[in-house]
């Protein structure tokens, strides 16, 4: 088997393996999210939980973090070596012709999603990890909000047109990158031609509700700050 | 009509090549593409130049030879064809055409827009064939009862003719179309079950020790296929891998 993910299909098998998870942990992050815009004291309880539960932060979260940093290095590496195949390229090349943007461009708009993370990191995730590894406080409180933080924290990030615009952005290279990446990963897993439309179509809805779900917190949020 | 003719020229593998421009006139749109070229050469042979190298063969889209590049297009703007099956109708009069060799590392130019396709042959060497006995006693074909959906599914991977189009126009130059043709044709079979496992490991490995790259699913591959070879053999060629592999 380790034949296998050293050969160049086992490689689309791992990318594949890994935006599965990705694409599993985005869903879960929005139902979570939504809860922020529909009920912000249910959201505190379950970031609460999240926050502290031994599982998700010793068990789910360096998995994540492997997740994350494996799809983003093999990537890299694969356009890397697939630029390498093609030493000399064509004076005229019509790619629009055959496929679509979204697929020619998955490693700009990965490195767009990878560019978020950073931000996205230095806005929530560091304080976190500060707040609760460095500081020791795990009691989700802060003083002068009754309750959890959690809530209080996002409305207040999003008061920042100027992230709100940047978010914006990158969620919608993300749903770019999902639109292709979705059924790409299928694909490599030998997804067959009877379910291709059926999965096209959840590829499709998958790769607009979800970046649109992200986009419509962060606005809803930068209005009613 | 005339055209202006922007074409690769390289003297030898060695040479390092450079695009050079043609002038054609009265040009029939009934003619096909290699005609027109035809006629250049002609105009090239009578003006005492080197004319222009290029593959061809059948004239009928059944060799896969005739690569070319034309206008960004693997075998150019019209679907389902060859270059030798491209009418110049496509064009219209006083049109610049750039034409250019398949462009991969492992498709390495010899000549002009000739490339060395070999590759190709050793991947097939690696696996892309059923060991049978053929010392006059082999089984009649009809004896062995295979579903019509299996026979046309494998009789259609079947009609890949090998030219290259499909590393021609990935962005990854990956040869995973070809690939998954030829080992869908055999998977789909009978007569491949025996050999079903070396095979696809055999003829990744080749494919991966030649340089293609790495498909990512654009599927450019399947849309400038001249013989329509369905991404879904990418898919069984993965699915025969890992079964071969656990």
């Amino acid at each position: 088997m380790s034949g296998f993910f050293k050969s160049s299909i086992g490689r689309k098998v791992a990318m594949a393996l890994s935006a599965f998870f990705l694409m599993f942990f985005l869903l879960q992050h929005l139902s979570i999210n939504i809860l922020s815009v529909l009920s912000p004291d249910t959201f505190n309880e379950v970031s609460h939980f999240m926050g502290t539960n031994p599982l998700v932060q010793f068990a789910l979260q360096p998995v994540l973090i492997f997740a994350v940093v494996f799809h983003f290095v093999m990537g890299f590496v694969l356009e890397l070596r697939n630029s390498k195949a093609r030493k000399v390229s064509y004076a005229k090349n019509n790619g629009a012709a055959n496929s679509s943007w979204m697929s020619r461009n998955m490693i700009w708009s990965g490195i767009t999603i990878l560019a978020f993370i950073g931000l996205h990191f230095v806005d929530f995730w560091f304080p976190e990890i500060n707040t609760k590894f460095i500081q020791g406080d795990w009691s989700g409180t802060m003083e002068g909000v009754e309750g959890f933080r959690y809530h209080e924290e996002l409305v207040h990030k999003f008061a920042n047109p100027i992230r709100v615009a940047a978010y914006v952005f990158c969620f919608v290279l993300l749903g770019l990158h999902l639109a292709h990446g979705f059924t790409s990963a299928f694909q490599s897993m030998g997804g067959t031609a009877g379910r291709k439309k059926t999965l096209q179509n959840i590829g499709k809805a998958y790769a607009i509700i979800i970046p649109a779900g992200f986009i419509f917190i962060a606005i809803y949020h930068h209005l009613n700050h | 009509m005339n055209l202006t003719l922007k074409i690769w020229r390289q003297v030898d593998a060695k040479d390092k090549g450079k695009m050079v421009d043609y002038k054609v006139t009265e040009i029939s749109e009934s003619m096909s593409f290699l005609e027109m070229m035809d006629v250049l050469n002609e105009q090239l042979v009578n003006a005492g130049e080197q004319p222009v190298a290029f593959d061809h063969d059948c004239r009928e889209g059944i060799c896969g030879m005739c690569s070319m590049y034309i206008n960004g297009e693997a075998h150019g703007p019209d679907r389902g064809v060859t270059t030798c099956q491209l009418h110049m109708r496509m064009f219209k009069d006083g049109d610049t055409i750039t034409i250019e060799p398949w462009r991969a590392g492992a498709f390495p130019v010899i000549k002009d827009l000739v490339v060395d396709r070999s590759a190709f042959d050793r991947i097939q060497h690696a696996g892309g064939y059923i060991s049978v006995n053929t010392s006059g006693n082999t089984q009649d074909a009809n004896a062995i009862p295979i579903s019509k959906q299996a026979a046309d599914t494998a009789m259609d991977a079947a009609t890949c003719i090998g030219c290259g189009a499909c590393v021609a126009t990935c962005k990854n130059s990956s040869a995973m179309l070809f690939v998954g043709a030829k080992v869908s044709q055999y998977a789909l079979l009978p007569q491949g079950q025996v050999e079903a496992a070396d095979r696809v490991r055999n003829m990744v490995a080749q494919m991966d020790l030649e340089g293609f790259g790495n498909c990512t699913n654009t599927g450019a591959c399947e849309v400038e296929c001249p013989k329509g070879i369905s991404l879904d053999t990418i898919a069984r060629m993965n699915r025969e891998l890992m079964k071969a592999s656990i």
